[in-house]
């Protein structure tokens, strides 16, 4: 079964085939990008005269750029929390042998079977009497809360693995708890630590609901929201629409086609656990 | 595709300290590093977790029995009437329904596929790579753009689909993909199955490759055919992979939002909701804060027992 005989063949080309007609949306998406306003053939047929120009209005008419920074400085910190908290909690989780440490664990555990949605209007009145709607803050808050089971989640079951020799070594060395954990373990969580950044970073980036109820009308509001109110205002504009779409998802898309494999993985082994 | 996950050396061979040697390794480990200010760890963290997802949740389920409206001071008790009415209530009763033919309908369709494109990946075709690439792309694009590309394909007069099936003689229907009440829910279900498709073959797929192809081989030669092959060696083999991916689909499918909130804002006639559209609707459209909860007590009861069931191994194996 190691050589590539006529039936392997056969695969292939069925598999290219069932590949190809995958990806029909992708390929309507970037025709119609390029399709002047006038042309109204079919958005299947390839596009007769391109042009750019779609590309240059939605990109001044959308707001896109700024919500992308917006987008980013959210991505950015709260992943960078989860990765800091969440690294530090499952220590002190995996490590401790107190009797509170198993209840705590399973206290966090619940965290993954409970939706967004119970808490959603609660949490809203909440970031309301603070005054914060309209800002990053709630987010960056609402992300590292939610988002902490999970990271909990494969912090630990990853760090259980880690015998403690490591650490013992350490502290003959003369470190203590916290130099402990910054000097052996922070490292010896790198490989669990892309994944956690992976999976966060996506999930953060890509969220809709709760930008859409904290930001919307805000110049605070990321790339999601920017894209749901860009297309509202120009509902039969295709061409103008499908431009900023295929704008507001390239930085994704190069990050995945650089770092494809590690994503890749990532996605696998995260949630193997 | 060795996995990141895989922890260095779990058994490493230990000479040293025999005695203490009662429980697991874990324990041991725990032990020897132990501190009495680990709890300062898991502070910080357990301060956003408490804010965001307990207290919340606390005051979800406290206001799903009252009739407060999210403004007034003035809110009473009404007991039980949220969930009485939900149940009563046409619109809400379509999207409990709606949910589990959402939930059901992707979750069926998203591992067979799923399935079946990565045992045809796992295979020595030379395009693999590049499949895999593309058939996985899908999961990183913004669901509120791959809601917005569908909402355009699914067009009534000479859509892409429509003239796609048209094209390869399927049918000569001109289907009202989002505007009929019988077809919307189909519909949207189908972009969520294209979306993640992906998602659940990179899981088959990793679990693929943890199958030692001698075991195949062995049974290949037993005179064993694809299909029993695949039956007796690979779904055994597979049988982790095949319930994360069924777990993570199903709590995805009850969670649903924005491929139904893009593309037909619950529409036509309120036909097309879920439980999760609806919460925001009767929450922060019509401002019924106390109804809204109820809802979502409903839903998050659905998800809850349904993770519990699936979690409890995962945790047990997790916490030991």
């Amino acid at each position: 079964m190691n050589r590539y005989t006529w039936r392997t063949g056969t695969l292939e080309g069925v598999m290219i085939v069932v590949a190809l007609i995958f990806m029909v949306p992708v390929y309507v998406l970037i025709n119609l990008s390029v399709r002047r306003q006038s042309d109204l053939s079919s958005p299947l047929a390839p596009t007769a005269q391109p042009t750019l120009d779609n590309f240059s209005n939605a990109w001044a008419q959308s707001g896109l750029g700024q919500a992308m920074a917006n987008s980013a400085i959210i991505t950015v910190v709260s992943v960078g929390l989860l990765v800091v908290l969440g690294s530090l909690s499952a220590y002190g989780l995996a490590r401790a042998t107190a009797r509170w440490s198993a209840p705590a664990f399973y206290l966090f555990m619940i965290g993954l079977l409970v939706p967004f949605q119970l808490g959603l209007v609660p949490l809203y009145r909440n970031f309301a009497a603070l005054g914060l709607l309209g800002t990053m803050v709630p987010l960056v808050i609402i992300y590292v809360g939610l988002r902490l089971p999970f990271t909990l989640f494969l912090y630990t079951t990853f760090l259980r693995q880690i015998p403690a020799e490591y650490e013992e070594a350490a502290s003959l060395d003369g470190a203590g708890t916290f130099g402990r954990f910054r000097r052996v373990v922070f490292p010896l969580l790198r490989p669990i630590t892309g994944t956690v950044i992976i999976l966060n970073g996506l999930f953060v980036w890509n969220d809709f609901l709760t930008p859409l109820l904290y930001l919307s009308g805000s110049p605070n509001r990321t790339v999601p929201i920017a894209v749901y109110s860009f297309v509202n205002e120009n509902t039969t504009v295709w061409p103008l629409v499908f431009a900023a779409l295929l704008i507001s998802v390239i930085p994704v898309l190069l990050a995945f086609f650089v770092f494809q494999k590690t994503l890749i993985q990532g996605f696998a082994s995260g949630i193997k656990g | 595709m060795t996995s990141p996950a895989t922890a260095p050396a779990t058994d490493a061979p230990r000479t040293a300290a025999p005695r203490a040697d009662r429980g697991s390794s874990f324990r041991r480990n725990a032990q020897r590093t132990g501190s009495r200010y680990l709890w300062l760890f898991i502070l910080p963290a357990a301060a956003f977790y408490i804010f965001v997802v307990l207290i919340p949740s606390f005051q979800g389920v406290f206001f799903s029995f009252t009739n407060w409206n999210g403004l007034s001071a003035d809110w009473k008790f009404v007991g039980l009437d949220n969930f009485t009415r939900l149940f009563e209530d046409a619109v809400s009763v379509k999207a409990i329904g709606n949910t589990f033919l959402y939930a059901i309908l992707s979750t069926v369709f998203e591992n067979v596929l799923g399935l079946l494109v990565a045992l045809a990946l796992h295979s020595r075709i030379k395009s693999r790579n590049v499949l895999r690439v593309l058939f996985f792309m899908p999961v990183v694009l913004l669901s509120v753009v791959i809601a917005y590309l569908w909402q355009y394909l699914f067009q009534v007069n000479n859509g892409a689909i429509t003239q796609l099936l048209h094209a390869i003689g399927l049918t000569d229907a001109n289907p009202n993909w989002l505007g009929d009440p019988n077809l919307v829910v189909f519909s949207i279900s189908i972009i969520v199955i294209w979306q993640f498709t992906g998602y659940t073959m990179v899981i088959y797929l990793a679990g693929l490759q943890g199958i030692p192809p001698e075991q195949l081989e062995a049974a290949a030669i037993d005179g064993a055919g694809p299909f029993t092959r695949f039956w007796y060696v690979v779904r055994p083999l597979l049988a982790p992979a095949i319930t994360v991916n069924i777990m993570l689909s199903l709590i995805r499918g009850f969670m649903i939002f924005d491929q139904i909130w893009v593309t037909t804002g619950g529409g036509p006639a309120d036909t097309s909701h879920s439980l999760s559209t609806l919460v925001y609707r009767t929450a922060f459209q019509f401002g019924e804060l106390g109804r809204g909860t109820a809802i979502a007590v409903v839903l998050a009861l659905i998800v809850g027992i349904l993770g519990f069931i699936q979690y409890r191994g995962l945790l047990r194996g997790g916490a030991r």
